[in-house]
């Protein structure tokens, strides 16, 4: 992506600049004005909650709030459950994408092309269209309302597959064969010479897994149905329910919390994720 | 070193024969594959294949996990267009997927073009991270608090509204509003997407086009409409592909936001699939939607790609 401080040829906009860049700024608040009023209602007494109009800064901020999810919620059962199955199928996506992948862009076998196929098709595939023989199947392995059930159909990607076979082919093959006429076997080449260079695609891959994994909804909610193996946003909605209208502080001090970790990672992954993301649509 | 080592005959040292086919090497490469390949494909073949074979068979059942399944025909099929609850629920998901596409696209290209106008550099990475910034989020727990700004009596948006004299929307609890919030809270955080796409198209065309036109004196909309638009044509046509898919499978927004009412005025496919398999228990019917709702992605998505054959121009 070009970075050009200025770029002339768009220079002639229908727009002034002042007026471009004021337009983007209301657009950004409208953006970002739901999570600013997240994080700024968190922190008030549920007697403020309502305030209109909404105070940014909280005229007496609390964090009385925070304490009430603590209270209501395991929140550390939740956070457990979360960040094992969100870690594990990072990781698990990593090796199975890399290791595919390279297969797939750098060896030689039978059936390359079809097989090949197969995985992009599985990308055209729904996941709630296939959710009910997916649940018969777990359930037939004994994996329904366990984490185990989660993670493990989510570890073949066949994005993070694609995504890797590129990375593996943008890679000059002359290192595998200089390699090779060293003496070394097809094993040594993969670990020593292309293995290490796959660092950044693999991060890729781990990065937008995690964002999708943590967020996600769907899957849980039908697989967990005992409460000590809800993740984050199954239990944040459930909090939701017990509460009614009650205070909505509390709630929302919940959702700033399972927020913490997704923004985390937006701030330390945001090149890979937008690269993922990118190339994501583009390739489809 | 030996001859029989090397698999790739172009690299043969100097006066040696080529290895012959089955080297051990070769045996050594297909069992890598092998192995390199093995989870992907038993995982996508037991999580993936098995069970889209697995729907369609199902859908031809009457099974409620307790008691053994029975073979019902087409029944399913005809208990769907008999049902109102699944018509209307199709009927829902594409009124949202038009509404919910055409705003997406919408906001999306109004802002990467507005992005790549002059600008110091810090301020555009400001912009473009604010607007990438939703699509990190959980679409749940972001519909939990858009619950609470979109309530009629106390919500921030009404409030927002009324500074400009608009009376209160009862956006959640009437049906014709109902859906209209559904799709802008789900564009409100999916837009980000199609906009990441649209800026990384525009970066990818030729300064020289602009220059060009600019030279012959286009100006503003009339460049953007018979230049930038057929050059990004492509990039539009991965964005609504993709935009399409992912509404279509619309979920979480409706199931926290209204659970589908008031009414069913926001009842979605995948919704009414979630509750005839785990509510109601009715494996096979659900599996009939799903496959009804698998044909009816793979024909918008095969239409969209026929359409595109008039209006997308490659370079």
């Amino acid at each position: 992506m070009s970075q050009a401080t200025l770029s002339p040829s768009h220079a002639r906009h229908a727009l002034g600049p002042w007026a471009r860049i004021a337009a983007l700024t209301v657009c950004a608040l409208l953006t970002l004005g739901p999570v600013i009023w997240t994080v700024s209602t968190s922190l008030r007494t549920p007697a403020q909650s309502f305030d209109l109009p909404p105070k940014i800064i909280p005229t007496h901020p609390t964090t009385a709030a925070y304490r009430g999810v603590f209270d209501q919620l395991d929140v550390w059962l939740l956070a457990l459950n979360s960040t094992l199955v969100t870690a594990l199928i990072a990781v698990g996506q990593m090796i199975t994408a890399g290791l595919a992948g390279y297969a797939f862009a750098r060896l030689e076998f039978r059936f390359k092309k079809p097989l090949f196929g197969l995985v992009l098709a599985t990308m055209m595939v729904p996941l709630q269209v296939t959710i009910v023989p997916v649940f018969l199947v777990l359930k037939s392995m004994g994996l329904t309302d366990t984490l185990l059930g989660l993670i493990i159909p989510a570890f073949p990607t066949a994005f993070g597959t694609f995504l890797m076979r590129q990375y593996f082919l943008g890679m000059p093959k002359d290192l595998g064969e200089a390699a090779m006429l060293d003496g070394a076997g097809p094993w040594r080449i993969f670990r020593s010479v292309y293995a290490p260079l796959a660092a950044p695609g693999l991060a890729i891959v781990g990065v937008l897994a995690f964002n999708y994994h943590w967020n996600e909804f769907f899957r849980p909610l039908i697989l967990e149905t005992s409460g000590q193996n809800y993740t984050l946003p199954l239990g944040l909605v459930s909090l939701q329910g017990n509460l009614g209208t009650g205070s909505i502080s509390v709630v929302l001090a919940g959702v700033v919390l399972s927020m913490l970790p997704a923004v985390a990672v937006f701030v330390v992954g945001q090149r890979p994720l937008r690269e993922g993301i990118t190339s994501a649509g583009v390739n489809r | 070193m030996t001859s029989t080592q090397i698999t790739t005959p172009v690299r043969t040292p100097a006066g040696q024969s080529p290895a012959p086919r089955r080297s051990p090497r070769d045996r050594g490469t297909r069992l890598l594959a092998t192995l390199f390949l093995a989870p992907t494909l038993v995982g996508i073949v037991v999580f993936t294949v098995v069970p889209i074979v697995g729907s369609v068979v199902l859908s031809l059942f009457q099974w409620n996990v307790i008691d053994s399944p029975s073979f019902a025909g087409t029944a399913n099929y005809r208990e769907i267009f008999g049902n109102s609850t699944v018509l209307v629920s199709f009927r829902n998901t594409l009124v949202f997927m038009v509404f919910a596409v055409a705003l997406q696209m919408l906001v999306a290209l109004a802002l990467a073009l507005t992005l790549t106008g002059r600008m110091p550099v810090w301020l555009r990475s400001v912009f473009r991270s604010a607007f990438f910034f939703p699509l990190v989020l959980s679409a749940a727990s972001i519909s939990v608090v858009m619950k609470y700004l979109f309530n009629q009596d106390f919500g921030v948006v009404n409030w927002l509204i009324g500074l400009v004299g608009i009376a209160p929307v009862p956006w959640l609890t009437s049906e014709n509003a109902a859906m209209a919030t559904v799709v802008i809270v789900y564009v409100w955080q999916q837009f980000g997407f199609s906009f990441l796409l649209f800026v990384g198209g525009l970066n990818n065309i030729p300064k020289e086009i602009h220059e060009a036109a600019s030279l012959d004196g286009a100006t503003g909309l009339r460049k953007h409409l018979h230049i930038t638009l057929p050059l990004l044509s492509p990039t539009l046509l991965v964005a609504t592909v993709v935009g399409v898919i992912n509404a279509l499978q619309v979920f979480e927004q409706p199931y926290v936001l209204t659970n589908g009412g008031p009414g069913d005025s926001t009842r979605t496919v995948v919704m009414v699939i979630y509750e005839t398999a785990f509510e109601q228990l009715r494996f096979g019917e659900a599996s009939a939607v799903g496959v009804l709702l698998f044909v009816l992605i793979m024909a918008v998505t095969a239409l969209q790609f026929r359409l595109s054959r008039r209006f997308v121009h490659y370079q």
